[in-house]
């Protein structure tokens, strides 16, 4: 790795909005003109000082920043090892970090006039983040989300309807997030003139990996103001879970340049990163690729066609991931691993037991890879892992993983 | 000169407007594809636009969301429909093939080697949905440079700034796609349509194709009077969709053919 201070890994993306070779702008001609557009408007808020005064003054009056960084006491003496800092995003209002870029890219979409908001989710935090931004802003929104996860999902469901949005059961392909995204995609270029797609990840088209990206960036500059507080120093390790990417480039990007810093992205290895796919680990088991506007690691088979991907959480259930974290991988500036659904199950349990947090799953991967390496390091060495979402949602699906019936008022085991 | 070029200077010589007909290719199986596509040019169909299948197809409406997976679920490949195109080429010389689809099977088979085969099965032109010009270097100019025509999309949303970065490295001809929206969707309407070709046609020699939103032959007429010629898919690949039997399918497709001939 370069140590030289101006090879910086903070400058991309480049003018084609590529980061090496990944990412760009593989989008269809009707929605080229708006991409450019919104690209243009991206830069002069970004340099916009009042942009970001009306950004701070939400994330500290509606979103509750800054989340705070979180000494895990109990966490750090039953894993007996490194001393775990957790980032509590899961304390932001709607209980994830999606809120933080849906606030931007609201105020975006309002800078371009645009009256319509769509988005795309798969287990319902990112919908349910901007139908409550579009909710504050009196604005009309329209969610895509597959058919399976609106099943498997009611309560998000629910809490979107409940704030004024519509969601839409997406039927097309086999009906899973990438579906959503690509029925979100078709909404939008037919309503391309008063719509704004809200991308709830790292992914798409230039500019949305970058600007995603920067919104979300919230999370790491307060981490690193918080633990020099804390400790006086940078951590030597920080991790985060990856479905599209967006909750870990926002924890990594403002450390990207310190290079003693270890990063690690922990993608969701559902079953096992096996020959038979079932998992959503695009870069351990994926190759590159170009899907929703970007080029980035996919899950796909020999002739270029996509796969579904499988894992016990709707959030990292996604065959692509953002094309920055594709070049990080390649570049070796951050590592990525995978954890089963199994590992993450135990982590979930084991964040309840000793912390009295009850994580999502999205989360529990992280927690899962920092239960596997803590052990092993030495207990100066300092870990900051996003704790990105809450677990309320998950509560159905872990009770019925862990065999557990929650419909009489004991609740009980089952076979 | 491509077999699309002849084609255009032979129309322009009859004095006739082009049409150009979709077909997925393995669509509801392969061999019914490669005898629906064998039959095209009997029918009337002065270009063949043939579709690859791909699992994500972001500007397609249900029809040909559909026809696509029918094919992938019969185990379509790219190679197949190279194949589909080498079997029409042994009957066909002179019709030209057009390939319609996503850049993810190209880009995964790898450009170079997907050329070199695109153009010994016997395809002429390109039409790749997600490669705007931003991104001309992936695979619109190596294949100009392999002597195939790289046809380009124009939409309602392509103002007169960015209209000569559309025409830059387009060849063959000019897809104007005539509504905002997806494949199958609304229906386009020719005095919307005059106006929006006019303003091409004054930037470009090439001739401008209307495409999306035509469903029957009087709209094929009225299309192709205020263009240089129409495509129909969604409506096709609906025949193929209900199981009629391959020769109702040509019928239609001779009935869409003769109204843009008569315009």
């Amino acid at each position: 790795m370069p140590n030289d201070l101006f090879n910086s890994f903070m400058t991309g993306p480049d003018e084609n909005g590529r980061f090496g070779d990944f990412g760009g702008r593989f989008v269809s001609e009707t929605l080229m003109p708006l991409i450019l557009s919104l690209e243009e408007e991206y830069d002069r808020a970004k340099d916009d000082p009042s942009f970001w005064a009306q950004m701070d003054d939400l994330w500290e009056h509606y979103v509750g920043r800054p989340s705070p960084l979180y000494f895990a006491e109990g966490l750090t003496k039953h894993l007996g090892g490194a001393k775990i800092y957790l980032k509590r995003d899961e304390l932001n209002h709607t209980g994830a970090h999606k809120i933080n870029n849906v606030l931007g890219q609201i105020l975006l979409a309002r800078r371009m006039g645009k009256t319509r908001i769509i988005a795309e989710t798969g287990a319902g935090q990112h919908g349910v983040a901007t139908a409550t931004v579009c909710a504050k802003f009196g604005l009309k929104c329209v969610v895509y989300m597959g058919a399976h996860d609106v099943e498997r999902q009611a309560p998000n469901v629910f809490r979107m309807r409940l704030l004024g949005a519509e969601v839409i059961p997406v039927t097309s392909g086999r009906g899973t997030l990438k579906d959503a995204m690509n029925d979100a995609l078709r909404d939008w270029v037919t309503n391309v003139r008063d719509t704004f797609y809200c991308i709830g990840t790292v992914a798409g088209p230039h500019p949305y990996p970058a600007m995603v990206r920067d919104f979300q960036a919230i999370i790491g500059k307060e981490a690193k103001a918080q633990i020099m507080k804390a400790e006086g120093r940078l951590p030597d390790t920080i991790i985060a879970a990856i479905g599209g990417g967006s909750n870990a480039m926002g924890l990594f990007f403002p450390f990207l340049d310190d290079k003693d810093v270890q990063i690690i992205g922990v993608e969701a290895g559902g079953k096992g990163v096996n020959q038979k796919m079932e998992h959503c680990a695009s870069l351990t088991g994926g190759r590159p690729g170009v899907l929703h506007g970007n080029r980035t690691y996919l899950l796909q088979d020999d002739d270029g066609q996509i796969l579904e991907g499988f894992s016990i959480s709707a959030g990292l259930d996604y065959p692509g991931i953002g094309p920055e974290h594709a070049w990080l991988h390649e570049i070796g500036r951050a590592q990525y691993v995978s954890i089963t659904d199994v590992e993450a199950l135990e982590a979930f349990q084991l964040s309840c037991q000793t912390e009295g947090i009850i994580p999502a799953l999205e989360p529990s991967h992280a927690l899962a890879h920092v239960m596997k390496i803590a052990p092993e390091l030495p207990a100066d060495h300092i870990i900051i892992m996003n704790m990105c979402g809450r677990g309320d949602k998950d509560i159905f699906t872990v009770a019925r993983h862990l065999g557990f019936d929650m419909s009489g008022p004991e609740g009980r085991s089952v076979e | 000169m491509t077999r699309i070029d002849d084609t255009f200077a032979r129309l322009r010589a009859e004095g006739k407007k082009a049409f150009v007909a979709y077909v997925m290719a393995g669509d509801p199986d392969e061999a019914t594809a490669l005898e629906i596509i064998k039959g095209l040019p009997g029918a009337g169909v002065d270009i063949i636009e043939m579709g690859l299948p791909f699992t994500d197809p972001m500007a397609d409406g249900p029809t040909i969301q559909l026809a696509g997976q029918r094919a992938l679920d019969g185990g379509m490949t790219l190679e197949k429909t190279l194949a589909t195109a080498r079997a029409f080429r042994e009957t066909d010389q002179t019709t030209p093939i057009v390939l319609m689809g996503y850049y993810n099977p190209i880009y995964s088979r790898g450009v170079d080697r997907f050329l070199e085969d695109a153009k010994a099965a016997g395809i002429d032109g390109l039409i790749v949905v997600d490669l705007p010009p931003e991104e001309d270097s992936e695979l619109c100019i190596p294949a100009q440079a392999a002597g195939m025509n790289f046809i380009r999309l124009a939409t309602p949303t392509t103002d007169d700034a960015r209209l000569p970065k559309v025409l830059q490295n387009t060849s063959g001809f000019v897809y104007y796609v005539s509504i905002t929206g997806i494949t199958g969707a609304a229906e386009a309407q020719a005095t919307d349509v005059a106006p929006e070709v006019a303003r091409i046609k004054s930037a470009t020699d090439l001739p401008v194709i209307v495409g999306f939103g035509i469903k029957t032959p009087e709209a094929a007429q009225s299309i192709a009077g205020v263009a240089d010629g129409a495509v129909v898919g969604s409506a096709i690949v609906k025949l193929v969709e209900e199981g009629k039997p391959v020769p109702e399918i040509l019928a239609y497709v001779a009935s869409l053919a003769d109204g843009a001939h008569r315009a």
